[in-house]
């Protein structure tokens, strides 16, 4: 301590945080990799395309004075037979812009997508927090729910639950709280794996010395699970939940198009490929063709993303 | 090894009796099923004489002891849709659902060890390369999308192959099989792939990551070493050691193959129990998806016991270990 | 064919090419081990020892690969051969004994299906007289009630068994090279002894050419007839146990005595070479060993270190021990 020498000369200027960023392993990992460079980009323009629907999208389709039952069926790029209008996706049978409920589609998908994955997250790392750190009874229950769990396939689980969800709405609310009823099936029903993978971090940060450090000076277990653990345990469920987003947005679509999702008058990617299915047969392939190849695509980029991020955040696992 | 076969099957116990729990608490919360059965234009007299027929003036525990009972006994009630035995509607329903679960299930198992093997062993190759590439599209492709896409191209461009249903069914005592003819085995292909397609994938990948483990272990480099041939290093050596740990996820695996059988039922319209299902959470008919839920936690855990019995039969470490140590 | 060499390495190059450049692990290695010899190869971890063995067996990792010098079999050459043919040869011409019998065998096979398999991959008998010879192998290296005991797994045997085992099946076609790659490093003290006569005696007995790759210089004292001394792939010291031992010529192999406890050499203290050994990527000009040697000269910091052309075919320096200079006798 006493030795210490103020450093005196001018040193350079400390490199701006962003520039760190740029130069830091991840970024290198990243620039090093064009599939998700290109992944990313991919991911960028659909979720920009979905959240400027209102000012992008040519036409609300959620407005039924715009629609016109004319322009019902245009084929992508051709002008309509009697209206003359033109549509870059063409129209469905209602005549409405194909572009433009995929936009909005995409919306729904990526909103019960992000806010499913983030129910599970936080549900996911409390309980695991709770249960690596606490033990005892409570990591007991915790921990044999999960094993239940993950004894059915998520999308199982999530069927089960908005079934049982929507058994307890009045009938009148069923299709207002439908997206709501969606985010929840979805979001309990993934949160097994943050808490399994929390729980096994903390139970091995827990005997580190600086916990005890930590202990020994009074911290409050809160104050150490909150400052300590959960720092520590940031890069698996950042992993986890990367997948998870592909996954819940895969889940919503499945439902909705099975028909327990998203309702007809909300429609997400799901509930237009389950329109569009109706088309297939008699020659209206763009009805169902475009919402499949976004869903395919923001799938598909999520992905990849994942898989590179859980490589570049822990070699070991490759 | 007995000790250890009996605590599984208590865990195994505990597990259905958990699930008969939440199954339980869906005829007792959710919603009142008089209202789903009878339409707008009902008597009090209606209500009342329905209420006693399915039960519902019993009070809780009279309930909850009568439903494990029943349930004991495959007994679920009257469907709140159809108004009929919902053991007789599944028992009808479960064949189609069997015999679709069971040609995919083999297509995914075969198919995913076989490809995983390869992909392994042909680690550096371009034509694993490609299918290590296509199979993470398989993987972010829905399985309702797949089915769709197969619909698109062989029945509605190609038209070789029907789109839905069941096509012709022989009858033989209780159970419908389409294993008979031709527009049977027919329909049931594009189905097939739909649903084992996935499980493929992840099957092949499980499989290819463990065999490349065990092919970096000494006891590998030492057969080369002893001049084995290539095909017993991986075959006899390599693949043995492999299939341990693949065993436990496999049978997960082709466990959940049961369940998202209810895509696949959807898209093509199969008439096993999984379009049963997900009509019943449509109309939001308890009976039908309690009893659904009940026999698939049946169907789990008893994979699950397989599962681990076979674990026994292949690895010596374990018979050892339990025999001996008794822990 | 009595004067030809069991296993003869000459100038054996291996490279690896990694993204910083090519490696060179194992550099211009030369040696010869007789039928019924015991080469001892020494040196840290990282020196190429264990590189040559799996050189010479044909099991390289790739990318790393031969890319000059030759190794000849019974006068034969083997370094050249496509990898089917050099698969027969393993097993039958030359096998391998691996540091830890742990993980050596297959843990879902019987003793005796693996021994079995590998006497049928090489002889054309029939299963019974396969599994007659096996139970004869287990007997030869000291495994008791072998016809009973061939049944067993892997995991029902102790460490020191298991090695035994892994001896067996090493030499149960009757190669004339054995190849151990620190056979005794993974067992107890008291069983590492008992392996180490067990090898001894079969290589007496058989007439089997041993290469012992070790770092341990107890080992070589006690079981070799004679060691190479390897530093940063390439030879340093090669010769005769008791020569080398008591009479070093390269200052690394002066300095390895003098760090290590022997019996032989009474109560004196113990000293460490300064520094580590470089890794491969960052090899400083000059002989690779010069930032550790007490003798090194303007020579050894600019010329490359010779090949093991001074002081008789010995040491690979450009100055050794005890050949004219006279500071060197505080060492």
């Amino acid at each position: 301590m006493a030795d210490t020498t103020p450093i005196t000369a001018p040193s350079p200027a400390p490199p701006s945080r962003l520039r760190r960023a740029w130069e830091s392993d991840l970024a290198w990992s990243f620039r090093h990799a064009p599939v998700a460079m290109a992944s990313f980009f991919v991911v960028t323009l659909l979720i920009l395309g979905a959240v400027l629907a209102p000012l992008i999208a040519p036409h609300d389709p959620f407005d039924p004075a715009t629609l016109n039952l004319m322009n019902g069926f245009t084929p992508p790029g051709q002008a309509n037979a009697f209206t003359g209008e033109l549509f870059l996706l063409g129209t469905d049978d209602q005549g409405r812009d194909v572009f433009s409920t995929i936009l909005y589609g995409m919306r729904i998908s990526l909103f019960v997508g992000f806010s499913a994955v983030l129910l599970a997250m936080v549900l996911g790392v409390t309980l695991g927090l709770l249960a690596g750190y606490v033990g005892g009874w409570t990591e007991t229950i915790i921990m044999r729910i999960a094993d239940v769990q993950l004894t059915f396939p998520a999308i199982l689980v999530a069927m089960l639950i908005f079934g049982i969800a929507k058994g307890i709405t009045p009938p009148e609310y069923r299709n207002e709280m439908a997206i709501w009823v969606l985010i929840l099936a979805i979001g309990l029903s993934d949160w097994v794996q943050f808490a399994r993978v929390v729980r096994g971090a903390t139970l091995v940060e827990k005997n580190k010395e600086y916990i005890q450090a930590a202990r020994l000076i009074g911290r409050t277990p809160f104050s150490i699970m909150l400052r300590h653990i959960l720092p520590n345990v940031l890069n698996p469920v950042l992993v986890i939940a990367t997948i998870s987003l592909a996954l819940a947005i895969i889940a919503e679509a499945t439902l909705s198009f099975l028909g327990v999702g998203a309702p007809p008058t909300k429609p997400s990617l799901g509930t237009l490929i389950r329109i569009g299915q109706e088309f297939m047969f008699s020659g209206e392939w763009w009805i169902l063709l475009f919402p499949a190849a976004t869903l395919l695509a923001l799938a598909l980029s999520i992905n990849l993303l994942g898989d590179w991020l859980r490589d570049a955040l822990n070699p070991r696992l490759r | 090894m007995l000790a250890y076969i009996i605590r599984r099957v208590f865990q195994s116990a505990l597990v259905l009796l958990v699930v008969g729990l939440v199954a339980f608490s869906m005829f007792s919360f959710v919603g009142d099923p008089v209202d789903n059965m009878l339409g707008q234009e009902r008597t009090q007299a209606d209500i009342e004489r329905l209420r006693e027929t399915l039960g519902l003036d019993q009070p809780f525990v009279v309930q909850y002891w009568r439903f494990l009972e029943q349930a004991a006994q495959g007994n679920f009630g009257l469907s709140y849709r159809q108004g009929r035995p919902v053991a007789e509607i599944l028992v009808e329903r479960l064949p189609a659902t069997l015999e679709l679960a069971f040609v995919s299930g083999l297509m995914a198992l075969f198919g995913g060890i076989a490809l995983g093997i390869f992909t392994a062993i042909r680690r550096r190759g371009v034509s694993a390369n490609i299918i290590m590439t296509a199979s993470l599209i398989g993987v972010s492709l829905p399985t309702f999308l797949i089915g769709i896409l197969l619909i698109y191209l062989f029945s509605v461009e190609l038209g070789w192959l029907p789109s839905f249903g069941r096509g012709e069914v022989t009858r033989i005592g209780n159970w419908t099989t389409g294993f008979l003819t031709t527009s049977g085995l027919k329909a049931l292909i594009l189905p097939a792939i739909t649903l084992g397609l996935y499980q493929m994938t992840l099957i092949m990948r499980l499989v290819r990551t463990e065999m490349l483990e065990v092919l970096r272990m000494d006891y590998i480099r030492f057969a080369r070493a002893r001049g084995i041939r290539e095909k017993s290093v991986n075959f006899r050596h390599a693949l043995k050691n492999t299939l341990v740990p693949v065993i436990t996820i496999t049978g997960l695996q082709l466990g959940s193959i049961i369940a998202f059988a209810i895509i696949t039922e959807t898209v093509f319209q199969w008439p096993g129990v999984g379009l049963l299902f997900i009509n019943a959470i449509q109309f939001v008919d308890i009976p039908v998806m309690a009893a659904y839920l009940m026999m698939i936690s049946v169907m789990f855990v008893g994979i699950n016991l397989i599962v681990d019995m076979l674990y026994f039969a292949i690895d010596p470490r374990l018979r050892a270990d339990r025999t001996a140590g008794g822990h | 064919m009595t004067d030809t060499p069991v296993l003869s390495v000459r100038n054996l190059v291996v490279e690896i090419p990694t993204r910083h450049g090519l490696l060179r692990p194992v550099d211009d290695v030369s040696y010869d081990i007789e039928a019924g010899e015991i080469l001892g190869v020494v040196g840290e971890s990282g020196a190429g020892k264990s590189m040559t063995g799996n050189a010479v067996i044909g099991l390289l990792d790739p990318p790393a690969r031969i890319t000059s010098g030759e190794i000849l079999l019974s006068g034969q050459p083997i370094h050249n051969l496509e990898r089917s043919a050099l698969r027969r040869l393993r097993g039958k011409k030359m096998g391998m004994i691996f540091q830890d019998p742990l993980t050596s065998l297959n843990p879902l096979l019987t003793i005796g299906d693996q021994l079995s398999e590998t006497i049928l991959e090489h002889l054309d008998i029939s299963q019974t007289q396969a599994r007659k010879r096996a139970i004869a192998a287990l007997e030869e290296v000291g495994i008791p009630a072998a016809s009973a005991r061939i049944n067993s797994y892997p995991h029902e045997f102790s460490g020191g068994m298991r090695q035994r085992v892994v001896i067996a099946l090493a030499l149960c076609a009757e190669p004339d090279l054995i190849i151990a790659d620190e056979p005794t490093t993974a067992l107890d003290v008291s069983v590492q002894a008992q392996i180490m006569a067990l090898l001894k005696r079969l290589c007496r007995d058989r007439g089997v050419a041993v290469m012992l790759v070790t770092h341990d210089m107890g080992v070589i004292a006690e079981a070799a007839d004679r060691v190479a001394v390897m530093y940063a792939g390439r030879l340093a010291e090669l010769g005769a146990v008791r020569e080398v031992l008591t009479n070093a010529r390269h200052p690394y192999t002066a300095g390895l005595m003098a760090s290590t406890p022997l019996a032989s050499q009474g109560r004196k203290r113990l000293r460490q070479i300064p520094g580590a050994m470089p890794r491969l990527g960052a090899l400083p000009t000059g002989c690779a060993f010069h930032p550790r040697c007490d003798h090194a000269q303007d020579q050894c910091r600019q010329e490359p270190g010779p090949t093991l052309d001074r002081c008789d075919g010995r040491a690979a320096c450009w100055f050794p021990i005890g050949a004219d200079t006279k500071e060197e006798a505080q060492a």
